[in-house]
């Protein structure tokens, strides 16, 4: 046999057929990444376009470009204190913040085996309500101007650890994260329904619209807090994405696959919370993004967390930003919550996705 | 050359104690089974030698204690098999079975993780269900997967908690034959959870057959296999007869032995209470 023909046996057989389809199935994967990214970069350019000032398309582009890259001399105008000032920092909160709830989404979902796990199924909404509630009402300024910020923070992160210290003690089973997470959120609830009946009526209006959810806090300086949480947090969730897959294969399989599964999981928690805390500080409680950012990214590219938790970042981004885009241009000049537009927007989306695909959710 | 050593391994819920002074040993190139009835403490005993569960005395695997050992390193030596095996949420056959090179790679995935994947599936003959969704098949085409899986962790020491259990005698005899073919050709040594003695006396070498988490008896499944430890084992009334060379369990129905006689004879040796 010569070489050739012994180099095409072995092209043809069914090894190198079983390889090829999962490279193929590989490539698709990395399409859909790169679809999405370039969908928020354009969808970036358009919600730059929209608002009280009207703006081309190409005009927003250039307008951000001349941001970016200096030297193209490009003279200062008024549209490049709007764009740069003020829409920008929007979006990129936006952004963010979607990316932040997307990923902490995939990590909860993944970690806790639960299709209904989200950021707040662990009563982290709740404990940055009654944070915010706190500051709002109860008059608590000891951080000034981020008080409300500085309190729904704290607040979150300190159920996480009070939820984490409780599941250990019964051995980081995902049942008994998520029945402490349930038993905190109820508890705290009940503490801000309480501080709500003794507030005013502006004091409840200003803790009502917080919780709405909004993005309009935004500017570089919180963008900047924000994404430096991100930008820690993702990388290290993204290193551990495979043995967050094999996780959710359970518990006793992925022990014996080589995993420390208590210290994955509880790590991973750790920083699923601290990225839903910081954008919930700053934005208020956005619901859906993080329940479904990661359903819709397993329903394309499947449920290897190594893109997942990317893929969820990007529609997590994407969706909030199309979310945030329609709630302040569809009845503009009134800017709608954005936690109310999350659902009214992503819901009719991942209906469609979920029934055209017709797959069980897991 | 791997050997296994199990000395009095206990282990205990709590409340409830499951092994007691479990011991015994197996080399390489063999193939031990576990029998006895449910609850005799056979998957208890297969999470301890995977150290899922930690048990009080000793396992050594070439002599060091597996209890000391790392849990990657571990993993590279010892596969497990489990008996309801699930995989993660929308996770095709070929990423279930990638799972098994986790303990010998990193973050990302190597050509030759791929070949020996796509080499395993094709082995077991399931290459052609490579991107199907795990969650869509059949209890037995799971349990050729989870096989898989193990084959690609590529360990010295294959442990299997009732892998036939969900399937049809073409698809037992299917394993056991992939599974004592692996056995030989690799010289690993494989302990195996079996309800079913006829499939245990033609593929183990040895058999360990526990009661109440005690080892009842230990050795051939010729010099094992006797009418009075099958009743005393699991109170069955049957006639172990020779096919090819190997022995037979033929179960007694208490009809055919006269239900009256089955049960007073069961009440007389045993002192046992006739059910009303």
């Amino acid at each position: 046999m010569n070489q050739q023909s012994r180099r095409k046996k072995t092209i043809d057989s069914p090894t190198s057929d079983i390889q090829s389809a999962y490279n193929q199935y590989h490539s698709k994967k990395i399409l859909f990444l790169i679809t999405v990214t370039i969908g928020i970069l354009l969808l970036a350019g358009i919600a730059a376009s929209f608002g009280s000032y009207d703006l081309t398309l190409v005009q927003a582009y250039t307008t951000i470009a001349a941001g970016i890259f200096p030297w193209m001399g490009l003279p200062e105008s008024v549209a490049h204190t709007i764009i740069w000032e003020i829409r920008l920092p929007r979006i990129a909160m936006a952004i963010v913040s979607g990316a932040s709830l997307g990923v902490a989404g995939a990590i909860l979902q993944g970690v806790l085996r639960n299709p209904l796990a989200e950021p707040f199924t662990l009563g982290i909404s709740s404990a940055s309500a009654m944070g915010a509630s706190l500051a709002i009402i109860g008059g608590i300024k000891y951080f000034g101007q981020y008080s409300v910020v500085m309190n729904a923070f704290f607040s979150a992160f300190l159920a996480t650890m009070v939820i984490y210290s409780i599941a250990k003690s019964k051995g980081m089973t995902p049942e008994a994260i998520i029945l402490a997470g349930i038993a905190i959120m109820f508890l705290l609830d009940a503490v801000t329904s309480f501080m709500q009946y003794l507030g005013t009526a502006e004091q409840v209006q200003a803790v009502v619209f917080w919780m709405m959810g909004s993005v309009s806090v935004a500017n570089w300086e919180t963008v900047f807090i924000v994404f430096c949480i991100a930008i820690i947090s993702i990388p290290y969730l993204i290193y551990k994405a495979s043995d967050l897959t094999i996780i959710g294969a359970g518990d006793e399989t992925a022990y014996s696959l080589g995993i420390h599964v208590e210290t994955v999981r509880m790590r991973t928690l750790i920083f699923a919370a601290l990225l839903t805390a910081s954008v919930t500080a700053f934005c208020g409680i956005i619901g859906f993004v993080g329940l479904v950012s990661p359903h819709i990214t397993r329903m394309v590219i499947g449920g290897d967390n190594r893109y997942v938790i990317p893929g969820s970042a990007l529609v997590g981004g994407i969706l909030l930003l199309g979310a945030d885009t329609v709630a302040r241009t569809i009845l503009a000049p009134i800017i709608l919550p954005v936690g109310i537009m999350t659902a009214l927007v992503g819901v009719p989306f991942f209906m469609f996705l979920f029934m055209r695909k017709r797959k069980e959710l897991w | 050359m791997v050997n296994v050593k199990l000395n009095d391994v206990c282990f205990s819920y709590p409340g409830a104690d499951i092994l007691h002074n479990v011991t015994f040993s197996i080399g390489p190139g063999q193939m031990t089974g576990l029998i006895g009835p449910n609850g005799s403490g056979k998957s208890t005993l297969i999470k301890c030698i995977d150290t899922i569960l930690k048990p009080k005395g000793s396992i050594l695997l070439n002599g060091k204690d597996i209890l000391t050992m790392e849990r990657v390193a571990l993993a590279r030596s010892i596969g497990l098999v489990p008996q309801n095996g699930t995989s993660a949420m929308d996770s095709t056959v070929f990423e279930t079975v990638l799972m098994g090179r986790r303990p010998h790679s990193a973050w990302r995935i190597s050509e030759e993780d791929i070949h020996k994947v796509a080499d395993a599936l094709e082995r077991l003959g399931i290459g052609n269900l490579a991107m199907r969704d795990f969650s869509h098949l059949s209890g037995g085409q799971k349990q050729m997967v989870l096989l898989a899986r193990a084959i690609c962790q590529e360990p010295d020491v294959l442990l299997l908690d009732e892998p036939t259990s969900a399937l049809d005698i073409r698809h037992q005899l299917e394993v056991l034959e992939i599974v004592n073919h692996l056995v030989k050709e690799r010289n690993m040594s494989a302990i195996i959870a079996l309800h079913d003695l006829n499939l245990g006396a033609r593929y183990t070498d040895s058999m360990v057959i526990l009661r109440e988490g005690k080892i009842f008896s230990a050795g051939k499944p010729d010099e094992l296999y006797t009418p009075d430890m099958i009743e005393e084992v699991y109170g069955v009334i049957a006639e172990v007869i020779s096919v090819h060379g190997k022995p037979h369990v033929v179960p007694i129905r208490p009809a055919e032995y006269g239900h009256y006689i089955f049960a007073e004879s069961l009440q007389n040796e045993r002192n046992m209470e006739i059910p009303a």
